[in-house]
C-alpha cells in the first residue's frame, strides 16, 4: 500500500493552512506555493491516473482499518482521471487568477483555493457515502469563500442564495444517508453494492426512497432540472476564476451519479428499476431546453455562458441517465470536454469585463485586446455549442450515436439537435454584438483604450483551449480510455472485491498465504 | 417513543420548510437551522431507537446501541454549526450591503433589465 493517493488530500490541506498562517502578507509566496502545490498534484494525479489506467483498483486504508469499518480511498479509472482533470484545470485557473490580479482582491483567495481542492479531490477518491457528504463539506465551504471573494452587492446576495440552496441540499444528503444506513446498516459503497443485491422485492420502501433522495441531492449538486436554479445567478455572480474552477464542480455530481448507480444501485437492480429512465432522463432534456433558452435569452455575457453550462450538463445528463457502458463513455468523454469549455468561456468573458464592467450584450466600444479575445472566445463558442470541428462536436455525436437503443431515442435526437441549434445562435449572437459590431462604433475624439489584459491571463485562456484542441485531436485514445472506464464501472467486481477482501488492521489472516500477502505490503 | 420521535423528525422538519419558504434571510436561516435539527434526531434514529443501552462493548451487557450513527450526528452538528455561522455571516454582508434582507433575486432589477 502505498501512500500516494492520500497526498492529494493532504498536500492542499497543509498548504492552505500554511498560507493562511505563514504567508498572510506576502502575496509572492502564497502564489509561489499555490503554484507549487497544484503542480505536484497534477504530477500525483498523473501517476496514480497511469497506475489505474491497467485497470488497477489503488487501495488505500486509513490507519489500515479494513473496509467495511475503516475508511477507505479507492483510485479506479474514472477517480484517477477526474482527479487528474481537477488537477490541470485548477493549474489554468491559478494561472488566470494571478495574471488577472483577482487573487489580490479579497483575503485568502490561495488558501480557500487549496480547501477547495482538497474537498474536490476527497469526494472523487472517497470510497465512503458519509465521507462523500463530508468532502462535498468542504468543497462548499471552501465554495463559500471563494463565491463572495472581492465582496459587492450583487455578489454577496447571490452568495446568499447559493450558501442556503447548499445548505438544503446538505441536509437533503444527510437524511439520504440516515435512510441508507437504517435500510442496510453500511455506507461503504462496495460493503452497500453487496448488501443492496440481497433486496429481493419485498420491503423495499425504505432504500427506493433512499435512493430517490440520494439521487435528488446528486441533481442539486449536477444542476439538473428542476434543481438548477442556484447556478445562473452564482456562476454568473462569481469572480471569473472561481467560476471557472466551479466548472468542475457540477461534475462532481454528476460523477457521484455514475459512481453511486453503477456500484451500489447497479441498473439491473429492481430497487431503483425505472428511476433513471423515468425520471432523470426527462429531467435531463428539460435542462438542457432551458439551457439553450437561457443561453439565448441572456442580457449580459456571463448569464449566458452560466446557461451555456446548464445546458452542457443537462447533456452529460441525457447520456449518463441511459445507463449503458456505451452511453457512459460518451457522457465522459463529453463531460471533460464541457468541464474544459466551460473554464475557457468564464475566463474569456472576465477577459471581456476588463474592459466592459457590465458585460451587457450591446454594441459599444471594442474591448481592448479585442482580437485575441475574439479568436478566443471563437473557439469556445464553438467547442460549448457543439459545432464541427472540435470535441464538443464529437461529444455530442457520441452520445447521440448511444442513444439509439433509448426508448426516448427519437425526443433526445429532437432536442439535442434543436437545443444545439438554439445555443449556436445565441452565442453568435452574444459574439457579433461584443466583438463584430464594435467596430462600427464611432470613436469619441478622446478616445483611450482600456490596458490589455496581462499575458499570463492569455497564457491561461490558451492553455484551456490547447487542451481543448488536445482532447478533440486524440479523440479516438481519448473515447477507447473512456470506454475502458466505462467497462471498469459496469463490471464492479474487482472494485468490491479489492475494497472489502483486502486484510487491514482487524482482520485476521485465514492462512499462511495472507500473512505472506500482507507481509509484502 | 417511536411515535414521538417520528412525529418530532415531522414536525420540525415541516416547520422548517415553512421558514425556508418565506424567503427573508432570517426566517430561512431559522428555517435551515430547524432542518438540521430534524436530521439529527434522524440520523440518531436511523440507528434503531434504543434507551440506556451502552454504545462501547462492556462486561454483563446484552444489548448495545449502535455508535456509528451517535459518531455520524456529531460530525453532521459540527458541519451544520459551521455552516450556520457562515450564512449568518454572508446574510449580515448581503443585508447591509444592499438594505434588503429578501433571498430571491429582486423582482425588477436595478439598472439592467436582466431578466433571466
Amino acid at each position: 500500500m502505498t501512500h500516494w493517493i492520500i497526498l492529494l488530500i493532504i498536500l492542499p490541506a497543509i498548504l492552505a493552512p500554511f498560507i493562511v498562517l505563514a504567508a498572510r502578507y506576502h502575496m509572492g509566496i502564497q502564489r509561489v506555493f499555490s503554484i507549487a502545490g497544484v503542480s505536484a498534484l497534477i504530477a500525483i494525479a498523473a501517476s496514480l491516473a497511469w497506475q489505474a489506467s491497467d485497470g488497477t483498483i489503488i487501495l488505500y486504508r486509513l490507519g489500515d482499518w479494513a473496509a467495511p469499518f475503516g475508511i477507505v480511498l479507492v483510485g479506479d479509472r474514472l477517480s484517477t482521471i477526474m482527479v487528474l482533470l481537477t488537477s490541470v484545470l485548477a493549474l489554468f485557473v491559478l494561472l488566470y487568477a494571478i495574471g488577472s490580479k483577482w487573487d489580490e482582491r479579497g483575503r485568502h483567495f490561495h488558501a480557500l483555493f487549496q480547501f477547495q481542492l482538497m474537498g474536490i479531490m476527497g469526494a472523487f477518491l472517497t470510497g465512503d457515502l458519509f465521507n462523500l457528504f463530508v468532502f462535498f463539506e468542504v468543497l462548499l465551504i471552501a465554495s463559500y469563500g471563494l463565491m463572495i471573494h472581492a465582496g459587492g452587492d450583487a455578489r454577496l446576495r447571490a452568495g446568499v442564495q447559493y450558501v442556503l440552496y447548499n445548505l438544503l441540499g446538505s441536509t437533503l444528503f444527510l437524511f439520504a444517508l440516515g435512510a441508507i444506513y437504517a435500510e442496510t446498516g453500511t455506507l461503504n459503497m462496495a460493503d452497500l453494492a453487496d448488501r443492496i443485491a440481497l433486496f429481493d422485492g419485498t420491503e423495499t420502501v425504505g432504500i427506493r426512497i433512499a435512493a430517490v433522495l440520494l439521487l435528488l441531492v446528486f441533481a442539486i449538486k449536477a444542476a439538473i432540472a428542476p434543481l438548477h436554479f442556484w447556478l445562473p445567478s452564482s456562476y454568473s455572480e462569481a469572480p471569473a476564476p472561481v467560476a471557472a474552477l466551479f466548472a468542475i464542480m457540477t461534475k462532481v455530481g454528476a460523477y457521484s451519479i455514475i459512481r453511486v448507480y453503477t456500484l451500489a444501485f447497479p441498473p439491473d437492480v429492481d430497487v431503483t428499476a425505472g428511476l433513471h429512465s423515468l425520471w432523470l432522463l426527462p429531467a435531463a432534456l428539460l435542462t438542457m431546453v432551458i439551457g439553450a433558452v437561457g443561453v439565448l435569452a441572456a442580457k449580459k455575457l456571463d448569464r449566458l455562458v452560466a446557461f451555456s453550462v446548464v445546458g452542457s450538463m443537462g447533456m452529460v445528463m441525457v447520456a449518463i441517465a441511459q445507463f449503458t457502458p456505451v452511453s457512459i463513455a460518451a457522457a465522459l468523454y463529453y463531460m471533460m470536454h464541457s468541464t474544459l469549455a466551460a473554464a475557457t468561456l468564464f475566463l474569456i468573458s472576465d477577459l471581456v469585463r476588463s474592459s466592459r464592467p457590465h458585460l451587457r450584450l450591446t454594441t459599444e466600444l471594442p474591448v481592448s485586446g479585442a482580437a485575441l479575445t475574439a479568436a478566443a472566445f471563437f473557439v469556445g463558442a464553438i467547442a460549448m455549442a457543439g459545432l464541427p470541428p472540435l470535441s464538443g462536436f464529437v461529444g455530442k455525436l457520441l452520445i447521440l450515436d448511444a442513444s439509439y437503443t433509448s426508448p426516448l431515442v427519437v425526443w433526445i435526437w429532437v432536442i439535442v439537435l434543436s437545443a444545439s441549434l438554439v445555443t449556436v445562435v445565441g452565442f453568435a449572437r452574444a459574439g457579433s454584438t461584443i466583438f463584430w459590431k464594435a467596430e462600427s462604433v464611432e470613436k469619441p475624439e478622446d478616445y483611450a483604450p482600456d490596458p490589455r489584459p496581462s499575458a499570463l491571463s492569455y497564457v491561461a485562456v490558451g492553455g484551456l483551449v490547447s487542451l481543448l484542441i488536445a482532447h478533440t485531436v486524440f479523440a479516438g485514445p481519448m473515447h477507447r480510455l473512456m470506454s475502458d472506464t466505462s467497462a471498469q464501472l459496469f463490471a464492479p467486481e474487482p472494485y468490491i472485491s479489492t475494497v472489502l477482501d483486502t486484510p487491514g488492521r482487524l482482520s485476521k489472516p485465514k492462512d499462511a498465504s495472507d500473512t505472506a500477502e500482507k507481509k509484502e505490503e | 417513543m417511536e411515535l414521538l420521535v417520528a412525529s418530532a423528525i415531522g414536525i420540525l422538519t415541516a416547520g422548517g420548510l415553512y421558514l425556508v419558504l418565506r424567503l427573508r434571510t432570517f426566517p430561512v436561516i431559522l428555517g435551515i437551522s430547524l432542518l438540521t435539527y430534524a436530521v439529527n434526531v434522524f440520523l440518531f434514529a436511523s440507528g434503531r431507537l434504543t434507551v440506556g443501552s451502552p454504545p462501547v462493548l462492556r462486561d454483563g451487557v446484552t444489548n448495545y446501541a449502535d455508535p456509528l450513527p451517535q459518531a455520524l450526528v456529531l460530525t453532521a452538528i459540527v458541519i451544520s454549526f459551521g455552516m450556520t455561522a457562515v450564512v449568518v455571516m454572508v446574510a449580515l454582508g448581503a443585508y447591509l450591503g444592499s438594505d434588503d434582507d429578501h433571498v430571491d433575486d429582486p423582482h425588477e432589477p436595478a439598472q439592467d433589465g436582466d431578466a433571466s
